[in-house]
């Protein structure tokens, strides 16, 4: 709050997706290890059927698009609920390779930690 | 000595085929329209009425009947064109039973086939009882009433877009383009024929993309309460009481979303016709990769084929309304009477 | 004296292999855990010594497994191995026999003809002569097959060779070198002196006819020494140290040691028995039906010899498990890769020559930090059953399976209840295909929890992913059936009423089900209770993977795609009216590659029940009781 004071604009700026000071490596890592990462189009149908989430916040279509973004601190404890159960690669109408995408946004946080991206 | 009149053959009496017949036929040339059913009207003789303004199909079921009812057309019914193959100046068409019909030009207007729903297993077309398919609901249209399987009235009604369109999983990546706007129709339709009934349409964008489409979308949010939650759903079952229930994510929300259905409205896209392909692979004609025939030129030769004398019209060569097929089917025949022209 | 310089090689060669041979399995068996210790030992001095003997001659000599393959192959293998170890007991007898004295050393029987120059004009001698001739023949013959086959794959009915490092280039050519090298010392030796029998003898005497053949043997004598001694050398660094670790694997497999799910000095001496003949390629889907080259177990088993990052190759397979089935050494290509999936991130590391080829180096393992947790999910109480249903994750994609079971079970009188009705909790499988054991723990208890609180007798489940972890790594009082078994059950204790379907099918093998679990009759039997039974060109353990596998986690679309097309094809060779599966998964994905109908066991069998269905409650009383009593 003191922050935010000090420079007034802060207050609004989390709400913002500051596109050109967001940090799209994870983006480029998962486009590299997944290249049909590209090819969502966020219909949604992955995130209906998802066995993890029907149990709690995992949501593979929002996750593709917070990517995207340079949002990536949504994710850290999203990303660990999925169960590779499959599903989502039957239902996928742009055939996205869903549970490597997955997978490469788990393996992308956990190198952006360790500053290897 | 009068010359004997051209004769052209066109396969397809669906409504490219009628039009461009009758148009032929209006311009002086003979023309045999061969059609696979037992009468001519494709499609549209199941429809009971088009977007965007609900006008009943009759009316143009009429006029495209009246404009065949030519002496010079003669409608060979319960027939396919099985092969089109040149034979000196003249065109060969074989059809089905083995009869052969000699023409100077022949115009391709076999149509599209509607997806089989059953391919999407998921949504359990063929499984569950209140499944339907959107031709299936304009049969419900022409009876007069809306009745699930056990006869009563349904209480909640949803419309499932891109059944078997934008679905790599069933090897359909091409967008049929009409259905979006059907739906909103038939949501519009199944609104005023039950009021109580509340109607949802999931979808996974809008593709308002003719005139008037928009507004009808707009009326429907407007005027009939019509619901529209962003999502494609991923399967369907069925509950305790018989009562369908879908799973779908409501993208906007950001949120899976469960919902019982009392019945389930498959908009099934379009497709290449199965006759239609096989002709076009035994005639040598080439399709794309979305098994549509395709053009010599998507911009200026959009009726043209690889072959000569031989000219397409119509769905045949992709998913388009009833408007533009009547246009394209006009444009075939310029294109073909051109041809015999020059010849 | 006989001592002549060039024996020096072969014998440095000979005794440094030797000593090699030794200490190596020293210390694999010291790195052995404490009870594999006490397998081998035991095996070693009871009745699996014998087999290991038994196998060692069927296998490692006469290569019977890559001769039922291929027959020119396996000719090829049996030629140079059985011929050469002809020659060396035959060799040593002669030399024992014919030489000056008796027991002599290994390089007087290798070097015999030079020892003794004009031996065997006459009699017996003549014979033994010929004998030892037409043993080198026959090596050569092999030989010749082995030069074609590295030019010309195509030919040998291979449709990819191996690629080598240029130390297996060097040991190659070392060990092409040795028996041409041998049949020129030979001959021309046995031409200064006017003997030899005739293949030596023959080209000998040509040979000498226009060359000073006295000078000129020496050299090849030289080259024969030389090349024995290389080959001997490079051995443990090369391909061809697969000769004798291969005896060593027979021992301990035969002695009942397994991969288990660590590595260990078992699949260290797995990674070394690999021969890279490539059998595994040729049988490989990713390869000959997706186009992708680089992934197959043999070059997924080099990576680890070489301590290469291979994570990418690990990653990129379908699990199928084709490749263990033909693989002529018996390796666990399975549980190898898994293993190597349950590895963390690891760097490309290139080791010295040095520790390369030391004795006590291991691929270095690295603990893998857990990525998924599933703390979220909360337990359940459910309501009892005798008999419980698990459609699994997959099946509420095929409806039709679902209704198919339940209109099964109603007919037969099953009172059961269905577990994942409204949507279960995945079994597990698919993370441990990804090698995330531990994760998959937490799922694996969750399910278990409703599964012993439901006091089932009876787990049935329409998925063989589910099925194969069911069985292996629940530990349930259940008794854990994959549907196909099920029904034939019912059907065989008469609970099940079925018509006959005028319909040709033919079975698909689920890789899961088949390989994965043995299971290969019932399907079969319960379709030809109701339709009539096609044979697929390539069916049970040899079973075609759909191309949809889980086990895959990097494979696109596209990919899968072929694969399916290509399997789909070979199965419906014979126009059937119905390709049936018995999993979900193989039905999603041939669906989407065939014009063929593709129907689930269930549906099939669902068909061909009267309608209306008939119910017969009292008969499922007395199947859960026999099941109780069995148990």
């Amino acid at each position: 709050m003191d922050q935010a004071n000090k420079f007034g604009f802060t207050i609004n700026r989390s709400r913002l997706i500051d596109y050109d000071r967001s940090d799209r490596k994870v983006r480029d890592y998962v486009t590299l290890m997944e290249p049909s990462f590209r090819l969502c189009f966020a219909c949604g149908g992955c995130a209906a059927t998802c066995t993890a989430g029907y149990h709690k916040s995992f949501n593979l279509r929002r996750m593709n698009t917070l990517i995207r973004r340079g949002e990536i601190e949504p994710l850290r404890e999203e990303v660990t609920r999925c169960m590779l159960c499959g599903k989502c690669l039957l239902v996928c109408p742009r055939g996205v390779n869903t549970r490597n995408v997955v997978a490469a946004a788990a393996a992308a946080i956990r190198k952006l930690d360790r500053n290897e991206l | 000595m009068k010359e004997a009149l051209k004769h052209i053959v066109v396969a397809g009496g669906g409504v490219a085929g009628m039009e461009a017949a009758g148009a032929l036929a209006e311009m002086g040339f003979r023309v045999t329209l061969v059609e696979k059913n037992n009468d001519p009207g494709g499609h549209l003789g199941r429809w009971h009425a088009l977007f965007p303004d609900r006008r009943p199909a009759d009316e143009v079921r009429h006029y495209l009947r009246k404009r065949i009812e030519h002496r010079n057309i003669n409608v060979i019914t319960g027939t396919t064109v099985e092969k089109i193959r040149h034979h000196g100046h003249e065109v060969a068409v074989d059809l089905s039973g083995g009869t052969e019909e000699r023409a100077d030009a022949v115009i391709m207007a076999t149509g599209f086939d509607l997806f089989d729903a059953r391919r999407k297993e998921e949504y359990g077309y063929g499984i569950y009882d209140n499944v339907i398919t959107s031709a299936e609901l304009e049969d419900l249209f022409n009876n007069g009433r809306i009745v699930k399987a056990d006869g009563k009235e349904p209480a909640r009604v949803g419309f499932i877009h891109c059944v078997g369109s934008r679905d790599e999983k069933v090897n359909n990546n091409h967008c049929s383009k009409v259905c979006c706007v059907t739906a909103v129709k038939q949501a519009i339709e199944v609104r005023k024929m039950i009021p109580s009934c509340e109607v949802f349409c999931f979808y996974m964008d809008m593709r308002m993309y003719g005139p008037y489409y928009e507004e009808l979308y707009r009326e429907s949010q407007e005027v009939h309460n019509v619901n529209f939650i962003r999502g494609k759903v991923s399967e369907a079952s069925v509950n305790i009481n018989n009562r369908l229930v879908i799973k779908v994510e409501d993208t906007l929300a950001g949120r899976p979303l469960k919902m019982e259905l009392d019945l389930m409205v498959l908009m099934v896209g379009m497709e290449m016709s199965a006759p239609g392909a096989k002709c076009a692979a035994a005639s040598g004609l080439p399709a794309g990769i979305n098994r549509f025939l395709e053009t010599a030129d998507h911009h200026f030769g959009n009726n043209l084929s690889s072959m000569k004398g031989v000219f397409y019209a119509g769905t045949c060569t992709a998913p388009m309304n009833i408007t533009d097929t009547i246009s394209h089917a006009r444009a075939a025949v310029e294109e073909t009477v051109r041809y015999l022209n020059r010849r | 004296m006989n001592s002549e310089l060039f024996i020096i090689p072969f014998n440095l060669g000979l005794y440094f292999i030797l000593i090699y041979s030794v200490v190596r399995s020293t210390v694999w068996f010291r790195d052995l855990s404490r009870s594999d210790k006490l397998r081998l030992q035991r095996g070693f001095f009871g009745r699996p010594f014998m087999q290991s003997i038994r196998e060692i001659f069927m296998e490692s000599l006469l290569h019977r497994k890559i001769f039922r393959k291929n027959p020119v192959l396996g000719y090829m293998h049996m030629s140079l191995a059985f011929g050469w170890f002809l020659l060396i007991v035959f060799g040593t007898i002669e030399a024992d026999f014919f030489g000056e004295r008796h027991l002599n050393p290994p390089s007087h029987a290798i070097f015999f003809r030079w020892f003794n120059p004009g031996h065997g004009d006459t009699g017996f001698a003549s014979v033994y002569n010929f004998w030892m001739d037409l043993l080198l023949a026959f090596i050569l013959s092999g030989l010749l097959l082995a030069m074609i086959k590295r030019f010309i794959p195509g030919m040998m009915g291979m449709k990819k060779t191996t690629r080598h490092t240029w130390v297996d280039r060097l040991a190659l050519i070392s060990l092409w070198l040795i028996f041409p090298a041998r049949l020129f010392a030979e001959s021309f030796t046995c031409g200064a002196n006017g003997s030899g029998s005739f293949l030596t003898g023959n080209l000998g005497a040509t040979l000498a006819s226009f060359l000073p053949a006295a000078q000129i043997a020496p050299w090849f004598w030289w080259l024969y020494s030389l090349a024995l001694g290389t080959f001997f050398f490079l051995l443990p660094v090369s391909r061809y140290f697969h000769i004798p670790v291969e005896l060593f694997l027979i021992f301990m497999r035969n002695s009942g040691i397994t991969t288990g799910d660590r590595s260990s000095s078992y699949t260290e001496v797995q990674t070394h028995a690999c021969s890279s003949c490539g059998v595994c390629i040729s049988v490989c889907q990713m390869s000959y039906a997706a186009g992708i080259h680089n992934i197959q177990s043999a070059y997924f088993i080099k990576g680890l010899r070489n301590d290469r990052d291979i994570s990418a190759i690990t990653a990129n397979c379908l699990m199928c498990g084709r490749c263990e089935e033909v693989c002529p050494v018996g390796i666990e290509l399975g549980p190898m890769r898994l293993i190597e999936r349950r590895q963390g991130e690891r760097q490309d590391s290139i080791p010295g020559f040095l520790e390369r080829y030391s004795l006590t180096r291991k691929r270095s393992t690295i603990e893998r930090l857990p990525t998924q947790s599933y703390s979220y999910l909360e337990r359940e109480d459910p309501a009892r059953a005798d008999v419980l249903f698990f459609a699994g994750c997959m099946t509420h994609l095929t409806p039709s399976v679902i209704a198919a079971m339940k209109k099964i079970m109603e007919s037969a009188g099953v009172r059961y209840r269905f577990m994942d009705e409204k949507g279960g909790v995945c079994c597990g499988r698919p993370l441990m295909l990804a090698g995330r054991d531990r994760e998959a723990r937490e799922l694996i208890n969750h399910n278990s929890d409703i599964i012993w609180k439901s006091g089932a007798k009876i787990l049935v489940t329409s998925c063989p992913i589910c099925y194969k972890v069911f069985r292996e790594s629940y530990y349930l009082e259940a008794q854990v059936m994959h549907h196909s078994e099920f029904m034939k059950n019912l059907i065989e204790e008469g609970s099940l009423r079925l018509g006959y379907l005028h319909r040709k099918v033919v079975y698909h093998d689920p890789c899961e089900l088949g390989r994965g679990s043995g299971i290969y009759e019932d399907p079969r039997s319960v379709i030809s209770y109701v339709a009539e039974l096609q044979q697929a060109t390539q069916e049970k353990n040899m079973s075609l993977c759909c191309g949809g596998s889980l086990g895959n986690l990097t494979l696109a679309s596209g990919k899968r795609a072929l694969i399916a097309a290509d399997a789909a094809k070979i199965l419906t060779q014979s126009s059937p009216d119905e390709l049936i599966t018995a999993c979900p998964l193989c039905k999603k994905t041939f669906v989407q590659a065939t014009d063929t109908k593709v129907s689930d066991i269930a549906e099939l069998v669902a068909a061909a029940l009267p309608e209306p269905a008939r119910k017969a409650r009292s008969r499922i009383r007395r199947m859960t009781a026999r099941t109780l009593a069995d148990g």
